[in-house]
């Protein structure tokens, strides 16, 4: 296997790191919370720049606004909240304030998904991507691993325009090279094969190598994507993939509506129709348990990866 | 930004006419806030806000204004064409098809004057705190306005923001309550009693006035005059400005019937007649 790991983080962990980096290099960069600071891993930032920092308390709406009112003034705000949070509560506030009038603000997600675990469905947003991704001129990035989400965080402070940069809570193998440059809207071919191409988002990222390894010791060949920016999506690299397998699969951590699986499958019904499989949780609500015993109920883990290949295969 | 008080008071005159004409000439947008707060807008642009043109979104060190209930868009449009933020003419794209005046202002189509989009009510002071706390954090001594409406204060962002400008101390900010007690559907007592709104405000925190004359233009500036002198003592400034739904034409004035709806030609007529002016400057 070509990508592997000696240690597991938390993806947040690293928005934290990027975020604390951009203190010390972009002085315009401030930081919103409200009230979740230790949950964003935002403490570094705040030591290093507190006058930049802004505890705007239980009050997302006007911490989305307060934002674009800093951007007003040449900020680059990054708000920083869970995903639920971030997204659904505040959509009006995104959609007028910051969408609509074309502010530089970073709405960081975190605690998206499942893997949230035991808090349950209230917290477990699911359909963010979807929401973020219908509003135009909206950036929408999701992050696979410790490195990305920091790389991502560095990347989107140089971006103009409104991002949302969605990461998770639970510690997840760190296989992403450090060094591996991170360029919004450009997918990463992580392993070429020839049978079946896998394109995967957040935490399914992992899960998708772990199939495809297991897949290669059954004498399957899967080519593996990673398209971290779901919008604008990397239309180049899926089209060239399927080329040459015919077949694709898609795997995340987010409703089959609205996510990554339906983008990709509306671009390949306009340029090239192509027989998808999608990993995705099943228009459902989630539940309190471990993000293990989620992931494995809800099938968006390796096992359900490697289920979707064969069955797609068998087509 | 020199103007006479009597030039100024010839202005709201002729920027009463370019309301009604604009909300005729396309048959909807809303007159009667917008009649309601000329004075206001014309106090704001012609005597009491610092900036200069031609207009940057950012505006260093100039003072802000934000409208948070967008609606009244008519009255800021012809308010910004009149002060020269763009040309007079273009008054009469106003709700048309590729227009930069669009039925709620919005930054989406490059009008000069606009910084955010209003429209969806209640998020227009969470904007103007987080560009005063932006320029607190410049070093930029200016000032952020902002107008709401009464109505709108029933959104519970308002609250939100309300709160968290006293408990931060954000005091480069003076905001106004267009207090005309009319919504859509009736008074504001009727639909939603905003209570003792004096003393809520101060109990958020703000510093809060009071003008009972708010269709009178020397009192709007000299009540604006004053909340000036009331910045920066470490709280938020509030205007509850009384004015009256419709002023200036007779048959619109102190109604929530006349919100949201245009006059026919005959109401246009005879609306006219009642805003004369020797020579109007009419576009």
């Amino acid at each position: 296997m070509k990508y592997t790991y000696t240690e597991k983080k938390d993806t947040r962990s690293g928005f934290g790191a990027g975020l604390a980096e951009l203190a010390d290099t972009h002085p315009n960069v401030v930081a919103l919370c409200a009230d979740l600071i230790g949950s964003l891993k935002m403490e570094k930032f705040i030591e290093k720049a507190p006058e930049r920092f802004f505890q705007i308390g239980i009050a997302e709406a006007n911490m989305i606004g307060i934002a674009a009112g800093l951007s007003i003034t040449g900020k680059i705000p990054f708000t920083g909240t869970f995903a639920n949070f971030s997204t659904s509560r505040v959509y009006d506030q995104i959609r007028q304030s910051v969408a609509y009038s074309d502010k530089n603000v970073k709405i960081c997600a975190s605690h998206a998904g499942l893997t949230l675990g035991e808090d349950g469905a209230t917290h477990q947003v699911l359909e963010d991507i979807g929401m973020m991704k219908m509003l135009p001129g909206m950036t929408v990035i999701n992050t696979c691993d410790y490195n990305q989400t920091k790389a991502a965080t560095l990347a989107i402070a140089d971006f103009e325009g409104p991002v949302y940069l969605r990461f998770g809570r639970p510690v997840v193998p760190v296989f992403i090279p450090e060094d591996m440059p991170f360029e919004i809207g450009k997918g990463i071919m992580l392993q070429e094969g020839t049978d079946v191409t896998i394109v995967a988002t957040g935490h399914l990222v992992w899960e998708s190598l772990v199939a495809a390894d297991e897949l290669e010791k059954e004498g399957i060949s899967c080519e593996v994507i990673n398209i971290h920016t779901i919008k604008p999506l990397d239309e180049e690299i899926i089209l060239k993939s399927v080329e040459k397998t015919g077949k694709i699969v898609t795997a995340e951590e987010h409703n089959y509506i609205g996510g990554l699986g339906e983008s990709i499958a509306g671009m390949l019904a306009r340029k090239r129709p192509t027989r998808q499989e999608f990993v995705a949780v099943n228009d459902t609500f989630g539940e309190s348990a471990t993000p293990a015993e989620l992931m494995k109920k809800y099938k968006i883990d390796s096992t359900a990866v490697k289920e979707a290949v064969k069955r797609i295969l068998e087509k | 930004m020199s103007k006479s008080i009597e030039e100024l008071k010839s202005l709201t005159t002729q920027i009463r006419r370019d309301i009604l004409r604009m909300v005729h000439a396309v048959n909807s947008g809303h007159p009667g806030g917008s009649l309601g707060c000329t004075e206001f807008f014309t106090a704001l642009y012609g005597k009491v806000m610092n900036y200069s043109l031609p207009f940057t979104m950012e505006g260093k060190n100039q003072d802000h204004f934000y409208l948070s209930n967008g609606h009244i868009s008519p009255v800021f449009y012809s308010t910004l064409a009149r002060f020269g933020f763009f040309p007079v003419e273009e008054l009469s794209t106003f709700r048309k098809l590729d227009s930069r005046l669009q039925g709620h202002p919005t930054t989406h189509e490059g009008l000069p004057g606009i910084r955010v989009a209003s429209g969806s009510l209640g998020q227009g002071l969470s904007v103007a705190l987080g560009v005063a706390q932006g320029k607190k954090l410049d070093g930029d001594s200016s000032l952020v306005y902002t107008l709401h409406g009464d109505g709108e204060l029933q959104e519970g962002q308002n609250w939100e923001a309300l709160m968290y400008a006293s408990a931060k101390k954000v005091d480069n900010i003076i905001s106004t309550i267009d207090y005309n007690g009319q919504q859509i559907d009736g008074s504001t007592e009727h639909v939603l009693s905003l209570g003792n709104l004096h003393a809520k405000l101060e109990a958020f925190g703000w510093i809060v006035l009071e003008e009972k004359n708010g269709n009178d233009l020397e009192a709007v500036i000299a009540i604006l005059e004053k909340a000036k002198t009331e910045t920066g003592k470490g709280k938020p400034v509030v205007i509850l400005l009384h004015t009256e739904m419709g002023n200036g034409v007779d048959f619109m004035m102190g109604s929530h019937a006349w919100h949201g709806k245009a006059p026919n030609d005959e109401q246009l007529a005879t609306a006219m007649k009642e805003l004369y002016l020797e020579a109007p400057a009419d576009y």
